[in-house]
């Protein structure tokens, strides 16, 4: 992941010469009247496999989005996964049109390279328009062989040969592994699990000794190994409350989060670069897992329409009755929320981008 | 356990859940002879008919179309060569010199009853292997399914021909390829040149299609001639139930292999068909007819494979960890009905549990059956000349290429991984080797790594490791014990085995009357020709190696031991075979080159090699400027009329015929057809744009 060279002086007129007449275009091209979708066929780029969290997220919100927007287009899942998502993404900005027709659904997956820098990404989010944020929760727990039963008792970890079954320091594991670091806890992170599940499998296997799930595989899968005694859950990551803290995951209320925990531990709240870091790539991990984006260029009338039919499809019975398996009892982030959801997951500073980048230089051998 | 069985039962056989099941069936088969297509028809055309359905009845709708994807793509495996999803890739090996020798119908039957068959015994198994499965996964950890990957890797003693230092080489470049892209351990790209499309390594599908689809149409071309060479086809369909019965145990022991091995996540899927084909030859008493279309290498692959669905139902249900493509889309689908899978699947939820399993058996019951009702006409393919087949069959599998990862890199990578399929055809390098390097490769690397990381080198020492080391032990003493039986009872087997899938048809068909006289032709032949173009080979297959050692120097130590020791290791070997070929021994058996033992060099009535590859490269170079759908049509218009010389009527129906289901077909999946320079700059309209 290198970063990207200076432009060619060519490119960058090609360039000008294109947003000129797209200008031009789109201001050409856009309808008097209120948008009506009515027989047309709105494509949903999902930059996954089918199967996937992210493509069955899509599945489940795409029959009520067609019911709620203006003429009842169907909403089809397009899935083009590949480059860890970075393939779908970078489709969507070279080539979506801006009629609301056109429409991205993203993950974390999606969001950390664009954090970290990662060469693969020709995408911009600040391109995009955020009409809905799906946020999730992630709890940490750990084998009760290790000989802890609660937070409290984490420091006794420091001393102890703690394995922990990653995808990748990249992936979404850089939240418990940096939270980890800053715990002053050492862990030996093994990589080359393909997915969360197989993370779990190793954890009952007893090959690793710690893990994390999100909030839904958590209550199905983990809560048993926590009533037979096998598995102590110990913190969850929280969630992100209005005023931009950091509060307790509602869905495990007795469980502190990370930074009660790091507080428990180093006897003050987190402050500094590594908390910022931390918080960012939780936000863009957790708090704004998935989202759905419109192109570039879209106009207010069409935003305003996507945002107006996603509000009336999470406010509606069936989505109230369905959801909750589904995606969990996290509220979903519409209107304004969503765009303040995403302006915090990503935007991060170059120092901070500088910070994490060199820290998994340093930690996981990682090359940009 | 009693009890959860009869409430399933009661479900499974009531009226609106049959017609549900049968229902998906219908429309996973219907798109499900297309190879490739598997899992985005599941879920595309699906939805619209899930969305505000009854539970149960929507979980039957799901599995019946889950059910028949490994079951529709044998018949492009058996007719045309194409392994259209990775646990068919093993029965294109016999299915398809089957289908040239004219046995077409019967080697679908034997496939179909054999997947029947397959199913509903490893249903029975299941019944109740499911109640310890927990226990069954939970012991095998990252070692033991390290060791799995040697014992499939042990399996190449078998399909590797009569040169076993070549058939090694073979798997090494087949596990090279495999290393592509991401290190497990790391994360490093290694060998992908900086390039998007390679650092997430070559997709399966794509290496089984160039691997063996794209040599075969090359080699049928050159001939002229219909993929059935008899002129009576024989309905065969009796035969190859009665092959079934014949070989009943060999069906039994493969359903059990595919159930378990299907069971275990990370591994199952891929490696399964190979397994039970290499099993087939172990146990088998007269091998000399593997490859060249012997039923047994049928039956093995097709019995295991249904069984595996079945199989990996059990990490899906039970721990929510999808084992193939098919069962991640089940996972979804099931999500999406409102069924979150867990432990209560084996304990209070165990009548969904044996509702799913059995109705998965009676949808493989009807899909099978229905397949093999189907399969007499379907055969009347093989019939039809083959310049007519073949821009059909380019067509389905640069589709089919293109749907791995929807990338025109696909496309490049298939006509390379093509390439390379025609050169190790042609100069004996034992094809299926390849193929079990390259699905093992990652598997091999990744729980290799972990194993060491949780364990120490002491997982050597565990009693699961200890076991599967042993059968691979004795799996190795068969095969050598198979190699040294082909190097004395067989001498005529030894120029014609060597590539074990196909050769012996080429020569067999050329001289059909006297065999004395290809032999002659291969006598003198031998000590005349000209070796360079082998030596050209090998040498490429060394200085290949040799980069992939420079490349894994590159790396980190975790992200390159792998590699690093890999090539030194093929170096040794293939600069072996280099240098019996340049010593010019010509009775050892690293010399083949099927050029001359086909007969075809000298031969008026057949094409040069490179004249079918020019035009394939001429399609797919067509496809980066034009996009796929100009391309294809332009190359159907070429073909048609130079090649087939057909009417101009007969050129425009077929073309547009073509070009028209594509376009239905790509807007009802929600499919994009591969878009070349053209469309990037200017807007064309649908389909073309």
């Amino acid at each position: 992941m290198s970063f990207q060279p200076k432009k060619h002086a060519i490119t960058r007129l090609m360039q000008g010469i294109i947003t000129g007449a797209s200008i031009v275009l789109a201001t050409l091209s856009i309808p008097a009247q209120a948008t009506d979708f009515s027989g047309e066929r709105v494509e949903w780029i999902i930059p996954f496999k089918e199967g996937g969290g992210s493509d069955t997220w899509a599945r489940f919100y795409a029959p009520m989005i067609s019911q709620n927007l203006p003429g009842q287009p169907v909403v089809v899942v397009k899935n083009i996964p590949g480059g860890g998502s970075t393939k779908g993404a970078n489709q969507f900005q070279r080539r979506a049109k801006s009629n609301g027709l056109n429409v991205l659904g993203t993950s974390g997956s999606t969001q950390f390279p664009y954090l970290l820098g990662d060469r693969r990404v020709k995408y911009e989010y600040q391109d995009w328009h955020a009409v809905l944020a799906t946020p999730t929760g992630g709890v940490f727990y750990a084998n009760a062989e290790l000989g802890i039963n609660s937070a409290k008792d984490l420091v006794k970890l420091r001393n102890q040969e703690l394995k922990y079954g990653s995808q990748g320091a990249t992936s979404l594991d850089l939240v418990p592994l940096l939270a980890l670091d800053m715990l002053d806890i050492d862990v030996k992170a093994i990589f080359g699990m393909k997915g969360r599940g197989a993370g779990r499998l190793a954890f009952e296997r007893g090959e690793v000794n710690i893990d994390y799930q999100t909030s839904a595989a958590y209550l199905k899968k983990v809560t048993p190994l926590v009533k037979e005694g096998k598995a102590i859950p110990i913190m969850t990551w929280g969630i992100l409350a209005e005023d931009g803290s950091l509060q307790r995951d509602p869905t495990f209320p007795d469980l502190p989060h990370f930074a009660e925990v790091y507080e428990m531990i180093h006897g003050e709240a987190p402050s500094g670069t590594d908390f910022k870091v931390w918080k960012a790539f939780f936000v863009a991990g957790f708090a704004a897992q998935k989202g759905i984006f419109l192109p570039k260029g879209t106009s207010e009338e069409v935003i305003e329409t996507w945002q107006n039919a996603i509000a009336k499809t999470v406010e509606s019975d069936e989505f109230k009755s369905r959801s909750e398996k589904v995606l969990g009892l996290y509220p979903q982030a519409i209107y304004g929320d969503a765009t303040s959801a995403f302006n915090t997951a990503l935007s991060i500073s170059d120092a901070d981008k500088e910070w994490v980048r060199s820290w998994l230089t340093q930690k996981y051998n990682v090359r940009f | 356990m009693i009890d959860a069985f009869l409430i399933a039962l009661q479900t499974i056989l009531t009226g609106t859940h049959l017609l549900y099941l049968s229902g998906g069936v219908l429309l996973g088969l219907a798109i499900g002879i297309f190879p490739g297509l598997g899992g985005i028809a599941g879920l595309s055309l699906l939805l619209p008919f899930l969305f505000g359905m009854e539970p149960v009845s929507a979980l039957a709708m799901l599995i019946g179309l889950v059910a028949v994807i490994p079951t529709s793509d044998t018949f492009t495996s058996v007719l045309m060569g194409i392994p259209g999803s990775s646990g068919s890739q093993a029965t294109v090996l016999d299915g398809f010199p089957m289908a040239k020798k004219g046995q077409a119908a019967r080697a679908l039957s034997a496939a179909f009853s054999a997947s029947l068959f397959g199913g509903l015994f490893g249903a029975l198994v299941l019944t109740l292997f499911v109640l310890i499965a927990r226990p069954v996964i939970l012991a095998f950890g990252s070692a033991e399914l390290f060791m799995l990957t040697l014992l499939g890797l042990s399996m190449v003693g078998v399909l590797a021909g009569n040169s076993l230092v070549k058939g090694l080489s073979a798997c090494g470049i087949g596990l090279l390829f495999g290393s592509i892209g991401g290190a497990p351990a790391t994360g490093e790209y290694r060998m992908s040149f900086d390039n998007n499309y390679l650092m997430d390594g070559i997709p399966l599908v794509v290496v089984g299609l160039g691997i063996f689809a794209i040599p075969e149409i090359i080699d049928l071309l050159r001939q002229n001639r219909p993929i059935a060479e008899a002129s009576k086809l024989g309905s065969g369909w009796v035969e190859g139930v009665t092959d079934l019965v014949r070989n009943k145990w060999l069906a039994i022991r493969c359903a059990v292999i595919g159930c378990i091995v299907g069971a275990l996540p990370g591994l199952g899927g891929s490696v399964v068909d190979w397994i039970a084909y290499g099993h087939a030859v172990q146990t088998s008493k007269d091998k000399s007819e593997f490859g060249k279309g012997d039923v047994r290498g049928v039956i093995a692959p097709e019995s295991s494979n249904n069984a595996k669905e079945g199989g990996g139902l059990i990490p899906t249900l039970l721990f929510g960890i999808p084992g193939s493509g098919s069962m991640a889309v089940f996972l979804g689908g099931m999500v999406l009905i409102g069924l979150e899978p867990g432990p209560a699947m084996v304990s209070t939820d165990l009548d969904i549990t044996y509702t799913i399993v059995w109705s998965l058996a009676m949808a493989n019951v009807i899909g099978a059956g229905a397949c093999l009702i189907l399969s007499k006409w379907v055969a009347k393919l093989t019939t039809i000349p083959y310049a007519l087949m073949a821009p059909f069959m380019i067509m389905v599998i640069c589709f089919a290429a293109f749907q791995a990862t929807r990338d025109l890199g696909d496309l490049m990578a298939l006509l390379g991984i093509g390439l390379l399929g025609i050169l190790m055809k042609r100069f004996g390098w034992p094809r299926p080797a390849f193929l079990i390097g390259f699905v093992l490769a990652g598997g091999m690397e990744t729980y290799l790594y972990q194993a060491v990381q949780f364990d120490g080198w002491g997982f050597l020492l565990k009693p699961g490791v200890i076991i599967i080391g042993i059968m691979t032990a004795v799996s190795i003493y068969f095969a050598t014990r198979h190699a040294s039986n082909s190097d004395t009872n067989n001498e005529s087997d030894d120029t014609n085995g060597a590539d074990d899938f196909d050769n012996a048809d080429g020569s067999a068909t050329k001289n059909f009357e006297s065999n004395e006289k290809d032999k002659l032709v291969q006598a003198s032949a031998k000590t005349q020709y000209s070796i360079r173009p082998q030596v050209v080979f090998a040498t490429a297959v060394c200085l290949t190696f040799a980069y992939g050692l420079y490349d894994s120097l590159q790396q980190s130590f975790l992200g390159g031991v792998f590699t690093a020791g890999l090539s030194a290791l093929m170096l040794i070997l293939s600069g072996t075979v280099l240098y019996k070929l340049v010593t010019h021994k010509p009775d050892d058996p690293v010399n083949f080159d099927n050029e001359i033992v086909a007969g075809y060099k000298g031969d008026q009535s057949v094409a040069s090699l490179m004249h079918y590859i020019y035009w394939l490269v001429g399609l797919i170079l067509g496809c980066f400027v034009l996009g796929y759908l100009i391309s294809i049509s332009l190359f159907f218009i070429a073909f048609l009329v130079l090649k087939a010389r057909t009417s101009f009527i007969k050129t425009a129906s077929l073309t547009m015929s073509a070009v028209l289901f594509l376009s239905v077909l790509s807007h009802v999946m929600v499919l994009d057809l591969p878009r070349g320079l053209l469309q990037d700059l200017v807007q064309l309209p649908w389909p073309i744009g």
